[in-house]
């Protein structure tokens, strides 16, 4: 059973003018598949507007399709009844940090999740206690939120969701109010959850750095996925990724420019360590040290 | 001309429990015309210190020389100082409010006491400043994609003609393409126009490739004030204070270190690209 699934997924929406009256609909998703396996690591990209927070909402039934269906551990996301189950099944994280934090103190914020699920108090605890542990925030347990910076918010909010214990948790541009410090803290705490816990992760984000190690990778563009593959297929396609909006990690931009120039560098370079391989195996590298080996002897 | 700070300090609840030293002596002159890039992790003081540029917030000591008048001065026309230097917060189209967008970028100059014509001429000019397009100009603010949005707000500040156009963070938030156009605007305006511009902004990337000048800030202090080029050299010292170089910094380093003769400064990837191909061919 796949974790998150859609089919002929649509989402359509009224739009309406200053008095409220109807003049024309707004399909923002436009009949979606989407297979997404237990523990794997999904990334949507797409410009603003494409469509990739709407699908993401469908997946813990903020919103529910206007066609098609969307099933989230099997479960039908348009059934009231699963409602519970679905959200207990699939967590969220947004973008702004100071949006989602609603305890005065942080373990309080943490506890908020499972004290509405029912869960007894000493379960609580220890679940609070697991979870900033986590996330690398147990010494701020008793710290006020306000005074966090924005990563550790984000590290707090995303305490706060596992600490409902769900099988895939669900990340609309946690990063995007962060600075590069903050950004890698998230970064590297969900890929550490998805290592130890086994949770599946679909992360959103317009930052191509991020999804480099991701599994799979989807490009939305008006509603609809128009680009799927491992990160390495996506980036080798710049040009397209350039007609939506996107762009490519800077090492594949300086392998492109490098080829451009006329070296044969190979496609698919995502990391810098790849490209400083295959500028190091060029012919020419390193010929210099050879020659001093060569008169040394 | 240009603005200049003498000794600034600023220290948010002054007296209480909360107080925290926001800004520690800090001494900078921006001349007319330059285009300059603030880089700073959060709470290091960069936001607070461009609040100061038009007067938002007043220094706890110190003064601060706009055209060679302290502001600080009693008497000091504070409002022309505000539409002289115009500040462009984060997420600035949450502070679209009118009916429509033209209506919305006219409310700078109308405040400014110009004429409904003026005002309108201000605004045309704005929005085509930014290269909104014509067509949305009776649209509601509400109806524009992210990117249109901040166009919008962004000419709101225009219209009212700074010589000084201080942006934080105009690009959070917006998609790759977005983010490109946006800062490829303001390179274009402040070409076309001669506008002081103060970039913010947490992408080194974009630092790198747009401006002369790069104010480091850490602790509320001013940590380094130098070139793209100096500043990411010192790319260590970044590190330890919660930023980085460009990425492209860090592969020319491992080039280098893996045998490969290349000056490590580049700081873009076309500048990377070119260093590759040059220390290629002296090898061979």
């Amino acid at each position: 059973m796949e974790m998150v699934q859609a089919r002929e997924l649509i989402y359509e929406y009224e739009k309406r003018d200053d008095e409220g009256n109807v003049i024309g609909m707004n399909r923002a998703v436009d009949g979606i598949d989407i297979d997404i396996s237990r523990g794997q690591f999904a990334a949507i990209l797409g410009h603003n507007g494409s469509g990739k927070s709407t699908l993401a909402k469908h997946m813990n039934a903020i919103l529910v399709p206007t066609g098609g269906t969307m099933w989230v551990n099997g479960r039908d996301t348009k059934d009231p009844r699963e409602l519970m189950q679905v959200r207990q099944s699939a967590g969220m994280v947004f973008q702004n940090p100071d949006n989602q934090i609603i305890g005065t103190v942080v373990e309080e914020d943490v506890g908020f999740g499972p004290e509405n699920l029912g869960v007894p108090t000493d379960e609580i605890w220890k679940r609070v206690e697991d979870s900033l542990r986590a996330v690398g925030m147990l010494e701020y347990r008793t710290h006020s939120p306000n005074k966090l910076s924005g990563g550790q918010k984000q590290r707090v909010a995303i305490a706060g969701v596992i600490a409902m214990e769900p099988q895939c948790i669900v990340l609309d541009e946690p990063t995007a109010m962060l600075d590069p410090n903050g950004r890698k803290e998230v970064i590297r705490t969900v890929q550490e959850l998805r290592r130890r816990r086994h949770v599946t992760v679909i992360l959103i984000t317009h930052y191509m750095e991020e999804v480099i190690d991701a599994d799979q990778v989807y490009v939305m563009d008006s509603g609809h996925i128009v680009m799927k593959g491992t990160p390495r297929e996506i980036f080798s396609r710049t040009e397209e990724l350039k007609k939506y909006r996107l762009d490519v990690p800077q090492a594949t931009m300086l392998a492109d420019e490098l080829r451009k120039r006329g070296l044969p560098i190979p496609r698919g370079i995502l990391r810098k360590e790849e490209l400083v391989e295959a500028i190091a195996g060029l012919p020419g590298f390193g010929r210099r040290d050879k020659r001093q080996t060569l008169r040394q002897e | 001309m240009s603005i200049r700070l003498e000794h600034i300090n600023y220290i948010y609840s002054q007296g209480t429990a909360y107080e925290k030293h926001a800004l520690k002596d800090v001494s900078l002159e921006i001349p007319q015309g330059q285009f300059v890039g603030v880089i700073g992790h959060t709470g290091s003081g960069k936001s607070t210190l461009i609040q100061h540029l038009n007067g938002l917030i007043r220094a706890a000591s110190g003064a601060l020389y706009y055209e060679e008048k302290n502001i600080y001065d009693s008497g000091y026309p504070m409002k022309e100082l505000r539409s002289q230097v115009g500040l462009v917060f984060q997420y600035p189209e949450h502070q679209l409010f009118e009916v429509d967008v033209f209506t919305d970028v006219c409310f700078g100059p109308k405040n400014q006491g110009l004429s409904a014509q003026e005002c309108e001429e201000r605004a045309r000019e704005a929005l085509e400043l930014v290269g909104f397009p014509e067509k949305y100009y009776r649209q509601s603010p509400f109806e524009l994609s992210g990117g249109q949005k901040r166009r919008a707000a962004i000419a709101g500040v225009l219209a009212m003609r700074p010589r000084v156009l201080v942006l934080d963070e105009p690009t959070a938030g917006l998609d790759p393409k977005g983010r490109d156009d946006i800062l490829e605007q303001v390179a274009h305006l402040h070409a076309q126009t001669g506008m002081t511009v103060i970039l913010v902004s947490h992408s080194m990337e974009d630092i790198a490739r747009y401006v002369e000048r790069i104010i480091v800030m850490n602790q509320g202090e001013k940590m380094l004030d130098d070139t793209p080029k100096n500043v990411f050299s010192h790319y260590r010292d970044l590190e330890l204070v919660g930023l980085a170089a460009p990425q492209v910094t860090y592969i020319m380093h491992d080039l280098k270190e893996n045998g490969l003769a290349v000056q490590t400064d580049a700081t873009t990837v076309e500048e990377a690209a070119d260093e590759i191909v040059r220390a290629l061919e002296r090898e061979t």
